[in-house]
């Protein structure tokens, strides 16, 4: 365990040095900002709460940014070592190969965690000082979209991993990021709804929709967070039937606990075969 | 004596190629073994080998009495190893580095600062290793393998990139681990460097063995010729000529400096010879055959073969 954390602690201390960090915490923290004041202006006497359309709006947003950030961070982390060689020397100490992965994932998942909670918590203190009361369920959906962000970008992290895992070169390991995130947040997406209008509703009924949803992380996050709560879901035109569709917020929060474990542990049987 | 390096038949190949085949060789405490061979010898595979990062198609290895691949940590920290091409994350401290390393290796609390010390490097140890010199970074990878005091040094190419007198340093450094009862099994193929500095040699050709024991035994089962060069007074080179009557063999280097090739027989009748008195000569220097002849004869001959 003492090996685990020196590892993920030399992590953070190279992401901070060469600005992983403070690149992704300004990132984040910038775009966050925009929205708050952006979508606190027009809500008027629609009825929606600001801090909703906040999350609601952060929600969307963070499903394009922070699988993107999440997979430049990990796509070089085990492929890019081999390639400099710092590999070779780090496994010619006492320390297993599924030690080095999950060090680096602790050590990455802390970046994240810190540019999510900077980012998205100077928004919410925006909010706060404000002076528009909000209630305890508003905030208990903003911090619900700040920790899924940290899971979702988990998800990504430990994708990152898997692909860096087997390929031989870095080149190789960001072409395949790009496809797996324009796969997941753009692609995936655009097919089921082809999907749905070919259909006409003959074979896809809600229940295999729900299942289909669950095998994409980005659209777990998303049914995680437009239908957490009563307001978030009309404010986001996901009440109704869409919303009794949709898996419970356990089932939701599984998958994703899924899609972080299952590619970790295959990256983990790769790494321990792979030759160097 | 208990052995620290033994490699029993080792082979490894990646698809059709053999990169080390069917290599035998064992080390013992107290041992400087230097791997010698062109480029794709088979030499860094070896390594890798006796690193457990790659494991033999055929054959067995122990490093200190263990199979490097089951990854034992007790044997992982006796270890050192510095690779071809060292590098450091650019953006760390020769310091933060070095702790980190002693960390994993569970050293000795503030033992980074002694190594850093005896490389010379305190002077640097705060700044990024970013704006270090190509021999600073060597030396802070010697620094690493040197953690924890190892009973196995595996160093590649440790020399290249070292100015000559930090190359003498390096030797002294391995002196000193070699007392303290490390097995050092350096590579390389600067060939004349390692003169004086190593107990064997062990030479490869295209993952093969081709030669295994200390200098002057190579030497001696070469029988190559030595070189005697003759200097007598301004002009005598005709005068020396003729009084040793065999002129066939030698050469002019110039008017006063004659050279030839004498194998070991040779060598000791010629010496008498020129002990006799009236012997028109003002000085002469042997060389022995040098390492890199040594190496070019024993590829040859397995060329031959």
């Amino acid at each position: 365990m003492k090996t685990v954390f020196l590892l993920a602690s030399k992590e953070v201390r190279e992401g901070s040095r060469n600005r992983w960090v403070v690149a992704a915490t300004g990132l984040l923290a910038a775009l966050a900002l925009t929205l708050t004041f952006l979508g606190s202006a027009p809500t008027g006497t629609v009825g929606a709460h600001p801090l909703d359309v906040v999350v609601i709006s952060l929600a969307s947003l963070t499903i394009f940014i922070v699988p993107l950030i999440a997979l430049l961070i990990s796509h070089d982390a085990i492929v890019g070592e081999i390639e400099r060689g710092t590999m070779m020397l780090l496994l010619s100490y006492p320390v297993r190969r599924r030690q080095v992965l999950l060090g680096k994932f602790l050590g990455h998942i802390a970046i994240l965690a810190f540019a999510t909670c900077i980012g998205y918590g100077l928004a919410g203190a925006v909010l706060a000082v404000g002076g528009q009361a909000a209630d305890a369920a508003s905030w208990a959906a903003f911090l619900t979209m700040t920790a899924s962000s940290v899971l979702l970008g988990a998800v990504f992290v430990a994708i990152g991993y898997l692909v860096s895992v087997l390929v031989s070169d870095r080149g190789t390991a960001g072409g395949i990021a790009v496809a797996v995130w324009l796969l997941f947040v753009v692609l995936y997406d655009m097919a089921l709804l082809g999907l749905l209008v070919a259909d006409q509703g003959r074979f896809v009924n809600g229940g295999v929709l729900a299942a289909l949803l669950l095998f994409n992380p980005a659209d777990s996050y998303r049914l995680l967070n437009l239908t957490g709560s009563d307001g978030i879901a009309a404010a986001s035109g996901m009440a109704g039937t869409v919303r009794d569709a949709a898996p419970p917020p356990a089932v939701l929060l599984a998958a994703l606990a899924v899609w972080v474990a299952a590619p970790m542990a295959l990256a983990a049987l790769a790494f321990s075969r792979r030759e160097l | 004596m208990t052995l620290t390096l033994e490699l029993n038949a080792v082979t490894r190949s990646y698809g059709r190629i053999k990169a080390v085949d069917g290599i035998s060789f064992s080390a013992g405490p107290g041992e400087v073994i230097a791997l010698v061979g062109h480029n794709g010898a088979g030499k860094t595979t070896l390594m890798k080998l006796m690193l457990g990062l790659a494991r033999p198609s055929a054959g067995s290895i122990a490093v200190l009495g263990q199979d490097p691949a089951a990854g034992d940590a007790a044997v992982r920290r006796r270890l050192g190893y510095l690779p071809e091409t060292v590098s450091f994350h650019p953006a760390l401290t020769g310091r933060e580095t070095l702790r980190f390393y002693a960390r994993l290796k569970r050293g000795r609390p503030g033992e980074e600062g002694a190594l850093l010390e005896r490389l010379g490097l305190t002077h640097a140890a705060d700044r990024r290793i970013g704006t270090y010199s190509k021999g600073m970074r060597q030396r802070l990878g010697l620094a690493q393998a040197m953690i924890g005091t190892p009973a196995v040094l595996l160093l590649d190419e440790p020399t290249t990139g070292l100015d000559p007198e930090l190359r003498q340093q390096f030797y002294v450094i391995v002196r000193e681990m070699r007392a303290a009862g490390a097995t050092v099994l350096l590579s390389s193929h600067a060939l004349n460097e390692l003169e004086g500095h190593i107990d064997r040699v062990v030479i490869l050709n295209r993952g093969h063995k081709i030669a295994d024991g200390s200098l002057d035994a190579l030497r001696h089962i070469a029988r190559l010729p030595a070189r005697l060069r003759l200097r007598t007074a301004q002009g005598g080179a005709q005068d020396l000529r003729a009084w040793m009557g065999e002129t066939a063999r030698f050469r002019h280097v110039n008017g006063d400096i004659v050279e030839f090739d004498a194998t070991p027989g040779d060598k000791a009748a010629f010496l008498r010879r020129l002990a006799t008195a009236g012997a028109p000569f003002e000085d002469i220097d042997i060389v022995p055959p040098g390492f890199d002849e040594l190496y070019a004869h024993f590829l040859g001959e397995e060329a031959s073969r």
